[in-house]
């Protein structure tokens, strides 16, 4: 049915063109017709489905997140089409469309040139594993809607449990694809593709933020409100699918001898050819009806009516206390029996920039967790960590990596891209940072760049583009945790040293029990918590504000040195961040259990500064 | 006789010969058949005239469509000439009688009395700017005459507008004009070809990210950075073939890019005989350059666009990838070709700017300010409310509030800063021999680590649009002056400009001051008093102006600051750098109760405060960024009588306190920077004149700064060669009595040739009433030592 009107809209439409409004009247109806309940859900999801499965032409949609912005570009908004037998010239519409009927009379004077932009979109970079499970098996239990019929049987989320159970399957979940999910995708997508070489997706880089990432890239037209849009953001754009095969062919055909006598050909390097119309194959072009900002990710908890979105948070409410303390019980398990840490690192996942003053991001709160246990314990708590949260990166810090890694994002001019960089994340995504795996030696210069860029983040939440000619600031709102065994030679908010109280034997085996413990169901609920619980608005009280003064001032007194603005910060950052109407005690408390462990710390060892 | 042609489809079946055709017709002008020797009847005539790629051809314009609609067009110039009525270019209100009449006028009558460009100098400012140019052309014979739109819109509106909307046709209609004119006055004049009108200016478009579809064939002025530049392309503009049976040859021009082989030959009728001859072809020269828009013009969180543009002729290779440069020329919009394989095509458009103009707006940093470049544009509505907030008594407090406002206090850090941004007024001295006078204010902040001076940093970084942001530790003296880099592609050798250059009018922030190393600080020296930076490496040798106010923040040595030192002891940076700080502060941790209590309110407040309420309490960003950049580019505050006397007075009596104790506690260089502060001032009030409580202000900022930076911890005095000698005067006299006395120690010895090191220190400690330390005693030695009294060798000390 969807497919249907999309077809009918396109043709009658542009015979009564003279009319601007209908344009306005499309993107209602559409609008109106996805408000509807669930109807969302029927559009088939380019995260899910497979290319070759879509119906071009029909209405899909994408989640993704918006990597690269290029230049606008002009079009045929309106032409003129001659018949070569019958010579009756016809209007045609060109919106939404990246090729024109046959016969176009350039010369016409009923052409209308119009305006529309290219995105580029990549899907939101580091998406945990099960957060596209969930959303693929959400969109396939409603009406399976394309011709595509997973081959897979469905399965419910308990059986999940067998694949979150064994975190040693999916060891690599980025490079590798360990998921079952993610090889589907793989190996039915050229299996059916037998015209295009299986091969050539890895001739073209497809720019995506983090290495070993996958999924389709796609070039969005946008159309309508180009203001509104900003790089990096996270979108679920709803669109006309393209994939005319004329794309790829007008690019590719070229004669050299043509080229001499029209330059307007040869302004493009191959660079940005490949860069700006790859194979319609591989990158899709999508033409943008209606795009929702995302504000999360997280298939759990409902992102479009905000009417059920706030059903859903008040009945979650009741809940969180109790949700809250078992996340912590088992964070603590985790954390090797340290409830402290524990608590640190449940704050730590729920902190967001929630504002800025200035230069100032408030909210943030990058936790430096030292002490960790070598050998193989921070992947494992990267592992957990990735369980919980719907996206999240680990960066190992080698020196290897630090040297060789590209992190902030570059413009290439001679292709005339942004290409990406590790640090080109959507909002609030978790960036596990393991310096455990740091070793001695030399940094060079695009190290000494890398590890420049990671303060840069950390402190201010913002990084540095390279334009090469200047730089960009783009700010973000990434959670940064550090794991490192001493402190971490980068800027944090907060300190916490370890203190194991549990020395299981196998570390491995310990983990593994730990987390076989927790049903599917609980780890979803701590999924919702998590996600939720940042969403929260922080408030306090004018007696906590009292209280907070007077605190500041009594632990001033006894020593001006032992508690400074920046402590304060971080308390109160800690205090919004408990949301609860004893925040500030609590934070005060646990920031003093914290600060006695870091100078129990430094006696010990005598040289930390 | 003749023939009012204003359209002659030359085609190549038919051509007109030459003396046909008015030689003056738009059309004949720069079409290759104009190339042909023309009669000798005038100057224009005996010019060869030079094609105007970059205007392109009239008929490949898509709506003068001459070869579909040829009739209306002849119809029209026949019906119109036997009404006797206005004649216009087809699709244009364009009458190229009235235009040209239009323009020549304009040529012999405008004048600029309050021109301030840097073309015009030496130009007589009250006699037509344009003759005046003219005769320079005659002169220096480069046939090259730039029109500035905005004069032609202040003198007649109407054929500005014209210009705008059909460069195409208007401006060959002004090269018509101006070389009539031209060789009407200087007939004898020879010049290589025709003069060439370059309108630049065009008030239309400034900015690349507001070019819509209409503004397709139109002239626009747009603003950007070189990021790309293609080798030369050549272009035919017309091929030449020749019969291979006859050697019988024919001219075919290029029209959109394609050529129209001839399939017979006229004159042996041979079928497919002939060939493209290419080295008679003629050809153009055309480059590919790539523009991106300023990093200044862009909003928060988007990518910058990037435009195409052609050069041809001789302004190929005039910019270099990094040039930032204004772009005059006519956007095109050209469709997909149509490829004959297939039936339908990309509805999409290639878009350019053929380039008419172009003009540097940093090259003219080596040697003069640009106004061009910074001068924003305000709408009067902005300027009605910048007005209006300069008027209210306490602008200067709001203003400084509103600076980062989530730091805590440090008002008068925040004034200081407050000033530096504004600047004060640049003179220029240089006939007097003086050079430059800095106009910038340096400002210096050193105190505990996390007294949010890093903060305040960023801030300042964010808020000018030509900010720096380096860090001591990282930055190297290459990195902040300027190094060369060879080209891999061309081999060419490049400047690169580091912070200080690309802050060069801006603000240049400086963090970890103190851990530079000594030879990137020395390239300061230069930048914070002469405002050049001199360069000789590979080759290349010169000196750029860095007008950078410097904000730089610095920690103790120590970890903490201590008081019993002083500045200089407590960051160890030469005082000949620290002389050059007008203000040097120090953000301390006051360690105060009351202080305490209202810092936590201040950040309680700030983390819980809702966005509204902030908003009501300070200023916007925005708002202080533009009432800035309003202030610096339009006032230019002069010291009034009063306010001299003022500073003179200051002046003395800071001479005075210093005088009265032995000691010189200002120098001129003090007053310098309070003349830069009490000017930065009256900018903050909008105002024109420097008054008595502009330097009231200087006055007290001045001696606040100095309070807390130059007070010597052992006397409690101020004492301003702290800054300037590294050593307070205290301490000097200090230094000496050590040394006498352990002179006169040493000669109460007798004669001892060599004594023992050690032991000289503990009898010097022994006999001295004050205590000795290890330092005082060591310097005690040096100063004799340079006396030539005694050596220093190991652990003895030699009398000589």
């Amino acid at each position: 049915m969807r497919m249907w009107f999309v077809c009918r809209f396109c043709c009658p439409a542009a015979q009564s063109n003279s009319n601007p409004e209908w344009e306005a009247k499309v993107l209602e109806y559409f609008k109106g017709q996805l408000k509807e309940k669930e109807s969302h859900s029927w559009v088939p999801s380019l995260n899910d489905v497979p290319l070759h499965y879509l119906k071009p032409n029909s209405l899909v949609k994408f989640r993704c997140l918006v990597q690269d912005m290029f230049d606008p570009e002009f079009y045929m908004g309106v032409y003129e089409t001659v018949d070569p037998s019958t010579k009756a010239n016809v209007l045609r519409c060109g919106k939404y469309k990246d090729v024109t009927e046959c016969g176009v009379d350039l010369n016409s004077r009923n052409t209308v040139t119009a305006e529309r932009q290219t995105f580029y979109c990549v899907p939101i970079p580091g998406e945990s594993p099960w957060a596209k499970e969930i959303s693929f098996l959400s969109a396939a239990r409603v009406v399976p809607s394309t011709s595509y019929v997973p081959s897979r049987q469905k399965r419910s989320y308990e059986e999940d449990d067998d694949m979150d159970t064994q975190p040693q399957k999916q060891r690599e979940p980025h490079t590798g694809g360990g998921t079952k999910w993610c090889h589907r995708q793989e190996t039915e997508a050229p299996s059916s593709q037998t015209t295009a070489p299986s091969d050539c997706s890895s001739h073209l880089d497809l720019n995506f933020p983090l290495p070993g990432e996958r999924g389709p890239a796609c070039l969005v037209k946008v159309y309508e409100g180009l203001d509104s849009f900003k790089l990096n953001d996270t979108l679920e754009i709803y669109g006309i699918l393209s994939v005319n095969p004329v794309l790829t062919v007008l690019g590719e055909e070229k004669d050299p001898s043509l080229l001499l006598l029209n330059p307007t050909e040869s302004m493009e390097t191959p660079e940005e050819q490949r860069a700006h119309d790859p194979p319609a194959s591989l990158v899709p072009r999508l033409h943008m009806l209606y795009a929702r900002p995302l504000q999360h990710n997280n298939p759990l908890l409902p992102s479009a009516p905000t009417e059920d979105q706030s059903a859903f948070v008040s009945s979650f409410l009741v809940e969180m206390a109790s949700v809250r303390a078992e996340l912590l019980a088992y964070l603590t398990h985790v954390l090797l029996g340290d409830g402290l840490a524990a608590e640190y690192l449940l704050l730590h996942l729920i902190s967001n920039v929630y504002t800025r003053r200035d230069v100032l991001p408030l909210g943030k709160f990058t936790l430096n967790l030292s002490g960790c246990p070598l050998n193989s314990y921070t992947e494992r708590l990267y592992q957990i960590v990735q369980q919980l949260v719907p996206c999240s990166y680990r960066l190992s810090m080698s020196l290897h990596t630090m040297n060789s890694m590209r992190l902030v994002p570059k413009k290439d001019y001679v292709a005339n891209r942004l290409v990406s960089g590790a640090l080109q994340l959507a909002r609030n995504t978790s960036l596990f940072l393991d310096e455990t795996q740091l070793e001695q030696g030399q940094l060079d210069s695009s190290g000494v760049r890398n590890i420049t860029a990671l303060g840069n983040l950390i402190s201010w939440q913002k990084v540095d583009y390279d334009f090469s000619y200047h730089q960009m600031e783009f700010p973000c709102n990434i959670n940064v945790l550090v794991t490192s065994e001493g402190r971490s030679l980068l800027p944090s908010d907060c300190q916490v040293p370890l203190q194991p109280q549990v020395t299981p034997p196998n570390m491995e085996e310990y983990l593994t029990t730990i987390h076989m413990a927790q049903f599917t169901s609980q780890i979803n609920k701590f999924r919702v918590y998590l996600s939720l619980a940042r969403t929260l608005d922080y408030s306090i009280s004018d007696e906590v504000t009292k209280a907070v003064e007077d605190d500041f001032v009594d632990m001033r007194k006894d020593d001006p040195q032992s508690v400074t603005a920046e402590d304060l910060h971080r308390m109160l950052v800690v205090a919004s961040i408990t949301c609860s109407s004893n925040g500030w005690m609590r934070a005060k408390h646990i920031d003093m259990l914290r600060r006695s462990r870091t100078e129990q710390q430094k006696s010990l060892n005598g040289n930390e500064p | 006789h003749r023939h009012d042609k204003t359209f002659s489809p030359s085609g190549d079946g038919e051509r007109i010969l030459p003396s046909e055709v008015d030689m003056s017709s738009p059309l004949m002008y720069g079409t290759p058949s104009s190339r042909v020797e023309g009669t000798p009847r005038s100057g224009v005539g005996g010019t060869p005239a030079r094609q105007r790629p970059d205007l392109g051809s009239i008929r490949k314009a898509p709506q003068v469509d001459l070869h579909s609609e040829p009739p209306s067009a002849d119809g029209a110039v026949a019906s119109e000439q036997a009404l006797g009525q206005k004649l216009v270019i087809w699709g244009t209100d364009v009458n190229v009688g009235t235009c040209k009449e239009k323009f020549q006028r304009f040529l012999q009558r405008f004048i600029d009395p309050a021109s301030n460009e840097d073309e015009n100098a030496g130009l007589d400012l009250n006699e037509p700017l344009y003759m005046q140019k003219l005769e320079e052309i005659s002169v220096v014979g480069e046939p090259v005459l730039n029109v500035n739109c905005s004069h032609v819109q202040s003198f007649d509106a109407d054929l500005y507008r014209q210009l705008i909307s059909y460069p195409q046709e208007v401006i060959p209609t002004f090269d018509m004009a101006v070389n009539e004119l031209f060789f009407e006055r200087f007939p004898d004049s020879i010049l290589e070809h025709q003069i060439q009108v370059r309108p630049y200016n065009a008030l239309k478009t400034r900015n690349m990210r507001s070019l819509n579809p209409e503004d397709i064939d139109q002239m626009i002025t747009i603003s950007g950075m070189v990021i790309r530049t293609s080798q030369l392309i050549p272009e035919m503009q017309e091929a030449f073939f020749q019969c291979q049976v006859c050697a019988f040859f024919t001219r075919v021009e290029v029209d959109r890019g394609r050529i129209a082989e001839p399939a017979v030959c006229r004159n042996c009728n041979t079928i497919h005989s002939l060939a493209l001859i290419h080295n008679r072809s003629a050809f153009s020269d055309k480059q590919m350059i790539k523009v991106q828009e300023s990093p200044d013009d862009m909003p928060a969180g988007q990518t910058p666009h990037t435009t195409i543009v052609y050069a041809h002729n001789d302004l190929v290779d005039k910019v270099q990838p990094g040039d930032r440069i204004n772009i005059t020329g006519i956007y095109r919009a050209v469709p997909m070709r149509e490829n004959p394989r297939q039936s339908n095509v990309k509805s999409v458009y290639k878009t350019h700017i053929d380039v008419i103009h172009f003009r540097k707006t940093d090259e003219k940093r080596l040697h003069g300010l640009d106004e061009d470049s910074d001068q924003k544009l305000f709408t009067e509505e902005r300027v009605q409310i910048l007005k209006e907030l300069a008027s209210k008594p306490d602008v200067y407090d709001r203003l400084s509030s509103a600076l980062a406002p989530s730091i805590y206090e440090h008002e008068d850090i925040k004034k200081g800063i407050l000033l530096q941004l504004f600047g004060g007024t640049r003179k220029d001295f240089s006939q007097t021999g003086r050079g430059n006078f800095r106009a910038e204010v340096n400002i210096l902040l050193c105190g505990d680590p996390g007294t949010s001076k890093s903060q305040l940093l960023q801030y300042v970084f964010n808020l000018v649009p030509r900010g720096q942001y380096t860090s001591g530790k990282g930055s190297s003296a290459v990195g902040l002056t300027a190094y060369v880099m060879k080209d891999p592609e061309t081999k060419q050798l490049v400047l690169q400009t580091g912070a200080l250059v690309l802050s060069d009018n801006g603000i240049c922030c400086i963090d970890e001051f103190d851990k530079m190393s000594d030879s990137t600080r020395s390239v300061l020296h230069e930048v914070m008093e002469q405002q050049t930076l001199s360069i000789a490496k590979a080759g290349i040798i010169c000196q750029l102006n860095a007008r950078t106010s410097v904000l730089a923040a610095a920690n103790p040595v120590e970890s903490q600051w201590n008081p019993k030192k002083t500045t200089i002891e407590n960051i160890q940076l030469p005082h000949t750098l620290l002389s050059r700080f007008d203000l040097i502060f120090l953000m301390l941790d006051p360690q105060d109760e009351a202080y305490d209590r209202r810092l936590a309110h201040h950040l309680v407040a700030l983390y819980y405060q809702s966005e509204e309420q902030i908003e009501e309490e300070f200023l916007d960003m925005a708002v202080l960024k533009d009432y800035i950049a309003y202030a610096r580019t339009y006032i230019n505050p002069r010291l009034n009588e009063e306010a001299s006397q003022a500073l003179i007075e200051a002046y003395v009596d800071m001479r005075k306190i210093g005088s009265g104790r032995g000691m010189v506690s200002a120098y001129p260089r003090q007053l310098e920077s309070l003349i830069r502060l009490a000017e930065a001032h009256a900018k903050v009030r909008f105002s024109d004149k420097v008054e008595t409580i502009d330097v009231e202000e200087a006055k007290r900022l001045h001696r606040e700064a100095l309070k807390q930076s130059a007070t010597d911890p052992r006397t409690g005095f101020v004492d301003i060669s702290i800054l300037t000698t590294g050593m307070s005067a205290t301490a000097r006299k200090r230094k000496e009595e050590v040394a006498r006395a352990l002179k006169k120690m040493i000669q109460s010895k007798g004669k001892t040739p060599a004594m023992k090191y050690q032991q000289l220190f503990d009898d010097l400690r022994g006999q001295s009433e004050a205590a000795i330390t290890k330092d005082m005693f060591e310097e005690a030695l040096r100063a004799l030592a340079d006396e030539d009294y005694l050596t220093v060798t190991g652990k003895t000390v030699r009398l000589l």
